[in-house]
């Protein structure tokens, strides 16, 4: 229920009679005292340039020229892991960029595996099995009442006490767990990673794209022609570049990670760091997750189950058709907040050592002492995150919450 | 008259026996059965050897020999390590201080969690306990003074977290009403301010403050590490603090403001005699469950090096003498998180079926 936003407290005045427009729109904005208003803005203005003045002071007396100019300095300083290849003679502004995107990686990949694992553990909760549930409401409450600083260090720690390449745990073909990290297959030639990922990107969009042209045709719960287009779309999406790679004369093949000598070759390499960062975050999230989509299904009033069973409706098509449209609006604005949170989590990383953002803006502004301006920076490109995430929550929002409405 | 209401009431459903509601949702159908199955077998997987490490081969007491023999954790670790991982650098002599000063803050927490204290007195009572546990820790008023970084352990914890949730407080219900407020450029001052805070992690908020703060000061003038950690505490707290005032604000119905007005009260009175005592009544398992987050998160002041609890145990680990006992000082940190957070959430929401029953 949302409280009607009344203007609390306020006593607003309506628009001064006699102006109209922009003049009025701009004078009921301001709302009169201008006085005070004015005096409070200067008073803030004053603090912001006396502490400015300060800094810019205490900076020359270390001998440091504010400005942005060490951006384009080499950085001179290692990255463990990078999804662009840098090197320690890179600028400044290189090594920000890598932290970025590794603080975007560990977001984006933490977003969709909790948001999976989230939903699942919420549903398991209202399984109506009494053993299931209880397992669930065990691993919430202990997560919800350790910090989460605590968590990344026992995740770390684990990560770290995995036992050397040798004796590595195989849980599953092709791939290992040791002390150098997870050992996954992957493409021998890294460009096939590539594709398939637009592939698998391509395939998600036509998918969404398809079923928001049945719901425009008002084809949507009939069944006409809904399961071929389904399978002709992931085919498509499979076999188009497949098809593109072979004719290009990039090899396809599937590279397993063996061992030699010390270590392993081949395959694809995640750090500890990571993983420990990732399955923390994750495991985080996912039992914040899993309270928000319980609370949220169990918003739906339960007439609306009885009503849908009336209507001879099986459990999963009452869940999908009846239950979860309605539970969504409680849920996705909840969802968003919790986005936002393990993207900001993920600043735990410099804790335990995965190279985030924070960490990367932590060494640099211990090197260079420009304090003022990669603070800004960190505090800029977290704002910009969070606005993302935000925005692009806020449009799926209106959808859901427009559906159905007159 | 009521004796036919009564007696037209459909007759009381008679709830099945508690065994059956069991085993059918235990086995009532296949899935369940799976299901029940795979927790059975995920239980019998885990438990014994977490049992078998917690308490069969645990070690209990002796040195540090005894327990690289066992198979089992070390307890023993945490007995010998117990003092130092409470109260850290903290003159081993004078330890009563920190815990002393422990046990008020506590307990003014746990009395400003009971509708009794829910009054102006208590703010009093919270300025006098507040001055007594920081004259403890600063060693004071008689003895050499202990500077603040050898405060460490639980104490920090909850020095951090109640200075933290108090002194954002005032902060917070200003921020809250210029939010709300008619007056365009204190709105968004206030909107800027919030909106900020709550869009960068709280450990870009202590960088902020243990690198930008010190250089903002006039040249010459210093000020202490844990003191700039609990300034960006109190600044962070009061932004999320604001939003909770914010909603309490709006939860209270307009009837009321005009009311107020109506009696020929101002602004100022309006907000401290009648909205403000309303607002936040409806919000505190919110600022409950603030307060439970606010002292979990002050265990990052870990990455600015200071030493809270989960510092301390983790340097526990790190002596020589008992290298390599992580398991067993984040297992005992995190049982202290468990003890401190579970209560007060069990209490939140004690708390939050008294105020809708009224």
């Amino acid at each position: 229920m949302r409280t009607t936003a009344h203007e609390t407290g306020s006593d607003r005045p309506a628009a001064p009679p006699g102006r109209s427009g922009a003049a009025g729109a701009v004078a009921s904005w301001w709302g009169g005292r201008t006085g005070l208003q004015l005096g409070l803005l200067a008073g803030v203005a004053l603090a912001v340039l006396l502490l400015g003045t300060n800094t810019v002071g205490n900076m020359a007396r270390f001998g440091i020229t504010p400005g942005f100019d060490f951006l384009a300095r080499p950085a001179n300083f290692e990255i463990g892991e990078s999804l662009l290849d840098h090197r320690p003679q890179d600028s400044y502004a290189h090594a920000l960029l890598v932290g970025l995107l590794n603080t975007v990686k560990v977001a984006v990949l933490g977003c969709a595996i909790a948001t999976a694992l989230g939903v699942a553990l919420g549903v398991a909760r209202l399984s109506g099995n009494p053993l299931l549930s209880a397992l669930v409401q065990g691993y919430v409450e202990l997560i919800r009442s350790t910090p989460l600083l605590l968590q990344l260090f026992f995740w770390s720690a684990t990560f770290q006490a995995l036992p050397a390449p040798r004796q590595a745990f195989n849980p599953l073909p092709g791939v290992f767990l040791c002390n150098r990290g997870i050992q996954l297959p992957a493409f021998v030639d890294g460009r096939a990673a590539g594709w398939a990922l637009g592939a698998l990107l391509l395939a998600v969009a036509l998918a969404l794209g398809g079923a928001a042209l049945r719901r425009r045709l008002g084809l949507a719960g009939t069944g006409a022609g809904g399961r071929m287009a389904g399978l002709a779309v992931a085919a498509l999406a499979v076999a188009a570049p497949a098809g593109l790679l072979w004719a290009a004369g990039v090899p396809l093949a599937v590279e397993v990670p063996k061992l030699a000598g010390f270590n392993f070759a081949g395959g694809a390499t995640v750090s500890p760091e990571f993983s420990a960062l990732l399955v923390g975050l994750v495991v985080n999230a996912a039992a914040m997750i899993a309270e928000i989509v319980r609370g949220g299904i169990q918003s739906v009033p339960s007439g609306q189950w009885e009503a849908a069973r009336a209507l001879g409706l099986t459990r999963g098509r009452i869940m999908r058709l009846v239950v979860l449209p309605q539970a969504l609006r409680v849920i996705v604005p909840l969802m968003t907040s919790s986005y936002l949170n393990l993207t900001k989590n993920s600043s735990l990383a410099v804790a335990i050592g995965f190279p985030d953002l924070v960490s990367v803006i932590n060494t640099s502004a211990n090197q260079t002492g420009q304090v003022l301006e990669t603070m800004a920076i960190m505090m800029g490109a977290y704002l910009a995150v969070n606005l993302a995430v935000s925005a692009g929550m806020n449009l799926y929002n209106r959808r859901i919450a427009l559906r159905g409405m007159p | 008259m009521t004796d036919t209401i009564l007696s037209a009431a459909p007759p009381r459903v008679v709830a099945a026996p508690r065994w059956r509601r069991w085993s059918h949702g235990l086995f009532g159908s296949p899935l369940n059965g799976v299901l029940t199955l795979a927790c059975v077998a995920l239980l019998a997987w885990a438990v014994p050897p977490l049992l078998r490490w917690t308490v069969l081969d645990a070690v209990w007491s002796g040195p540090a020999d005894r327990c690289a023999e066992a198979a089992g954790a070390c307890w023993a670790f945490i007995g010998e390590k117990l003092r130092y991982i409470l109260f850290g650098f903290y003159d081993q002599d004078r330890q009563w201080r920190p815990a002393a000063a422990s046990l008020i803050l506590l307990g003014l927490a746990g009395l400003s969690g009971t509708p009794p204290f829910w009054r102006r007195a208590t703010l009093a009572l919270w300025a006098v306990g507040l001055a007594t546990a920081v004259l403890l820790l600063t060693g004071g008023p008689d003895g050499p003074a202990v500077p603040t970084e050898r405060w460490s352990g639980l104490p920090v914890n909850l020095l951090l977290a109640t200075v933290g949730m108090v002194a954002a407080f005032p902060l917070a219900i200003l921020l809250a009403l210029a939010r709300q407020s008619a007056m365009g450029g204190v709105r968004t001052l206030a909107v800027v301010f919030i909106e900020v805070t709550r869009g960068v992690p709280l450990i870009a908020v202590l960088y902020v403050a243990t690198l930008l703060l010190p250089l903002m000061l006039p040249a010459g003038s210093a000020i202490d590490k844990l003191l700039r950690a609990q300034v960006a505490i109190v600044l962070f707290v009061s932004a999320y603090l604001a939003e909770i005032v914010r909603a309490g604000l709006q939860a209270v119905p307009p009837g009321q403001y005009e009311g107020a007005r109506a009696l020929g009260l101002g602004y100022w009175s309006t907000m401290r005699l009648v909205i403000l005592p309303q607002a936040l009544r409806t919000v505190i398992p919110s600022i409950v469950n603030l307060t439970i987050g606010v002292f979990q998160d002050t265990t990052l002041i870990v990455v600015i090096g200071l030493f809270d609890l989960l510092n301390t145990a983790r340097s526990a680990a790190q002596d020589p003498a008992w290298l390599g006992f992580y398991d067993e000082a984040f297992g005992f940190a995190a049982l202290v998180y468990v003890v401190f957070c579970v209560a007060a959430s069990r209490y939140s929401l004690w708390l939050e079926a008294r105020l809708r029953r009224g």
